[in-house]
C-alpha cells in the first residue's frame, strides 16, 4: 500500500513536471510576445520591458530560474496586471471559484443520488419517465442557455435573486443551481443505471432470501455498492466543474478564475497563464490521486498492494 | 480386427447409404427471407418513433445549415445599421443583430459551422485512436507498453490545457478547434479500441484466419472490426454531440470561433450580452442547439438498443421502459 502510495506520488509529481515543461515551452515558441499585443509601444520600450522581466535571456536559463522559483512556490509577477503577482490573483480568486465549485458538488451529490434512487426503485412509473425526461432534457441545455434561462424567470421575471455579481450568499444561488443542475442530471441517470445493475446481482438475492427487510436490502445492500463506481468520476468531475464554472462564472460576471484564465491566454501573459495552468493541473492530479486511493479502500474486492 | 468389421456390418445395412427422395430435403429448406443484423438493426431502429424523429430532426438540421446560407437573400456578415436589432418578423425571420444582420442566414450558417466541427471533431480522434489502439493491441509487446503508457500520462494532463495550448498556438477558429479534440479524444479512443482488438485477437475466428495466412491489416479490418462496429456507431453518438457541446461553451468564453465566422456558440454568446433586452438573439440559437444535441443523444439512446440483440423482440416502448 506505502509502495503504491508513493509510485503513484511520484508519477502524479512528474505529470505536472511535464504539464509545467511542455507548457512553457510552448508558450515561448508562440509567435509575438506580451508586450505588442495592447498598447502602442515603441521597440525601445518593448525591449526595455523584456529586459525588466528577463524575457531576453536564453530560454533554458529562463526555464531553470522559472522552474526554482516554482519549486518554491513562487508563480512570479503577471505580465499585464501590472504590480501584481500570480499568486496574489489566485489567492483572490480561486476562493471564489472554489466556493461556487463545492456549492454546487454539495447541491449535486445528494439530489443526483437520491433522484438516480428514486427513479430505479420505481422503474417504469410516473416518477421514473419525468425523471428520465427532465435528465435528458437537462443534459440537452448548454450552461450559459441554463443560466440564462435561470436569470430570465428567477431574476428578471420574478425577481426572487439578483441578476448577476457575487456579494451575499443570495448571489451565490443562482450560480449554484446553473452549476449543478447538469452534475444532477448526470449523477441521476449514472446512478439509475448502477442501481439496476446491482439489483441483479446474486448478493441481493441472497440479502433477500435470508430474509432481510426491503429498506435494509435496499440501503446496505444495494446503495452502498451501487455507489462505488460514481467515485471514480469524481476526480473527473472536478475538472470539468472547473471548466463549467468558467461559463457560469462569465454568465454571472463572478470574480473567479475563468475570466483571468481567459484574458490571460488571449494576452499572452506568460506567468498568468503558466501559473494558471499548472495550479489547475496540480489540482486535477491530485484529486484523481485521492480519489483513486480512495476507490481502493472503500471497494475491497479492488485491492492495490 | 475382423470382428469390428463384423459388427459394423451388422448396424449399418445397405440401406443406410441410398440417398433419400428429394421431397424429403425440402423440410429443410429456408423460405423466408433471411434477415441479416444490419437490416435488423435498421427494421428495428425504424418501428422506434422517437428513434425516427430524432433522425429527422437531425436530416433536417444538416439540410438547413447547407442550403439556408446558399439561397438566403442576406449573407452571414452582411451589416445593414438601419435594420439593428429587429424582432423577428416577415423579412428576417430570426430577427437581427446589434449590427443589422440577419439572424436566420447566421443562425444556419453556425450550426453549419457547428456541425461540421462536431462531426470532424469526433470521427476524427476515433479514427486515429483506431489506428493507435489497433497497432498497440495487434502487436503487443513494447509497442504496446510504450503507446499505453504514453496515453496513461497523457490523460493525467487535464483536457482543458490541451485547448488552452492549441488555441494560443494556431489561434481560435474551426481548424484549431478540431485539432484539439482529436489530439484530446485520441487517447481514451485509443485505450477502448485496443481493449476490443485484445479481447477479439485469440478468438477462433481469427485463428483460423490467420492459420489460412491472411494479413494482419485484413484480419483487423475483415474480422474484428466488424464485431465491434455497433460499439463504435454509438460512442460516435454520444461523441458528435460531446463535441458540438464544448464548441459551444469555448466559443461562449471567447476562446472558440472568431468573429466575421460564427457559430452556435459564438451567436449565443453574442445573444447572452443583450438577452435581458433582446431574449429571442440568445435563445433561438440556445434552442437550436439543445435541439441538435438532444436528437443525437436520444438517437444513439435508440441505436444502442437496437444493436442489443438480447432487446431484439421486445416493442419500442417496452425496450425504453427496461432500459438501464
Amino acid at each position: 500500500m506505502k509502495k503504491y502510495i508513493m509510485q503513484r506520488f511520484i508519477i502524479s509529481l512528474f505529470t505536472i513536471w511535464l504539464i509545467a515543461t511542455i507548457c512553457f515551452f510552448l508558450l515561448r515558441a508562440l509567435p509575438g510576445n506580451p508586450f505588442l499585443s495592447t498598447t502602442i509601444m515603441t521597440q525601445e520600450m518593448v525591449d526595455k520591458m523584456m529586459r525588466y522581466y528577463g524575457l531576453d535571456k536564453p530560454l533554458v536559463e529562463q526555464y531553470f530560474t522559472y522552474m526554482s522559483s516554482l519549486l518554491q512556490g513562487d508563480f512570479g509577477y503577471s505580465l499585464k496586471y501590472a504590480g501584481r503577482s500570480v499568486n496574489h490573483i489566485i489567492r483572490t480568486t480561486f476562493p471564489i471559484s472554489a466556493q461556487l465549485g463545492l456549492q454546487a458538488l454539495l447541491f449535486s451529490i445528494p439530489t443526483g443520488l437520491f433522484f438516480g434512487i428514486v427513479s430505479a426503485r420505481r422503474r417504469g412509473k410516473k416518477v421514473d419517465t419525468f425523471l428520465s425526461g427532465s435528465t435528458i432534457l437537462v443534459i440537452s441545455l448548454p450552461a450559459f442557455l441554463i443560466a440564462a434561462i435561470l436569470q430570465y424567470i428567477f431574476a428578471l421575471k420574478l425577481g426572487w435573486f439578483p441578476v448577476a455579481q457575487w456579494r451575499s450568499f443570495t448571489h451565490t444561488i443562482l450560480p449554484t443551481i446553473a452549476l449543478a443542475l447538469p452534475l444532477i442530471a448526470s449523477r441521476t441517470r449514472g446512478m439509475r443505471t448502477l442501481m439496476l445493475e446491482v439489483n441483479e446481482q446474486d448478493y441481493l438475492k441472497t440479502a433477500k432470501a435470508k430474509g432481510l427487510g426491503e429498506g435494509k436490502t435496499v440501503v446496505f445492500h444495494q446503495i452502498r455498492n451501487a455507489i462505488i463506481p460514481m467515485i471514480t468520476g469524481l476526480g473527473q468531475e472536478i475538472a470539468t466543474l472547473l471548466m463549467g464554472s468558467f461559463i457560469i462564472e462569465r454568465a454571472f460576471s463572478i470574480p473567479g478564475m475563468g475570466a483571468y484564465f481567459v484574458n490571460s491566454i488571449i494576452g499572452l501573459d506568460y506567468t498568468m497563464v503558466m501559473g494558471l495552468t499548472i495550479f489547475s493541473a496540480t489540482f486535477v492530479v491530485f484529486a484523481n490521486f485521492i480519489v483513486d486511493l480512495l476507490y481502493g479502500i472503500i471497494d475491497p474486492r479492488i485491492r492495490i498492494i | 480386427m475382423s470382428d469390428i468389421n463384423n459388427r459394423i456390418r451388422n448396424i449399418l445395412t445397405k440401406e443406410d447409404f441410398e440417398p433419400i427422395k428429394k421431397a424429403e430435403l425440402e423440410g429443410d429448406l429456408i423460405v423466408r427471407p433471411v434477415v441479416n443484423y444490419w437490416p435488423d438493426v435498421l427494421r428495428r431502429l425504424m418501428k422506434d418513433r422517437m428513434a425516427v424523429f430524432c433522425l429527422v430532426v437531425i436530416l433536417a438540421m444538416i439540410l438547413l445549415s447547407v442550403f439556408v446560407p446558399i439561397f438566403s437573400p442576406y449573407s452571414f456578415d452582411q451589416t445593414d445599421l438601419l435594420k439593428s436589432n429587429h424582432s423577428p418578423n416577415s423579412q428576417n425571420w430570426f430577427g437581427t443583430d446589434r449590427v443589422g444582420r440577419d439572424l436566420f442566414t447566421r443562425v444556419w450558417y453556425g450550426s453549419r459551422v457547428s456541425l461540421g466541427i462536431g462531426f470532424v471533431g469526433a470521427i476524427l480522434p476515433y479514427l486515429i485512436g483506431m489506428l493507435v489502439g489497433g497497432v498497440s493491441g495487434w502487436f503487443g509487446g513494447w509497442i504496446d507498453m510504450l503507446i499505453m503508457r504514453i496515453i496513461d500520462i497523457g490523460l493525467c494532463i487535464p483536457p482543458m490545457i490541451y485547448f488552452i495550448l492549441i488555441i494560443v498556438y494556431f489561434g481560435g477558429g474551426p481548424f484549431s478547434m478540431i485539432l484539439a479534440f482529436a489530439i484530446m479524444g485520441w487517447m481514451g479512443a485509443a485505450r477502448g479500441f485496443r481493449g476490443r482488438v485484445l479481447q477479439f485477437k485469440n478468438r477462433e475466428f481469427n485463428l483460423a484466419a490467420r492459420t489460412l495466412g491472411a494479413s494482419p491489416m485484413r484480419i483487423v479490418f475483415k474480422h474484428i472490426l466488424p464485431n465491434i462496429t455497433g460499439n463504435l456507431v454509438v460512442g460516435l453518438t454520444a461523441a458528435i454531440p460531446a463535441a458540438i457541446f464544448m464548441e459551444a461553451g469555448l466559443s461562449y468564453i471567447g476562446l472558440g470561433v472568431e468573429p466575421p465566422l460564427t457559430s452556435l456558440g459564438k451567436l449565443s454568446a453574442d445573444g447572452s450580452l443583450v438577452f435581458r433586452t433582446y431574449p429571442y438573439q440568445l435563445f433561438i440559437p440556445g434552442t437550436v442547439i439543445s435541439l441538435i444535441i438532444f436528437s443525437f443523444f436520444m438517437f444513439g439512446n435508440a441505436l444502442r438498443d437496437a444493436l442489443d440483440p438480447r432487446l431484439r423482440d421486445l416493442p419500442a416502448k417496452e425496450r425504453r421502459r427496461l432500459r438501464k
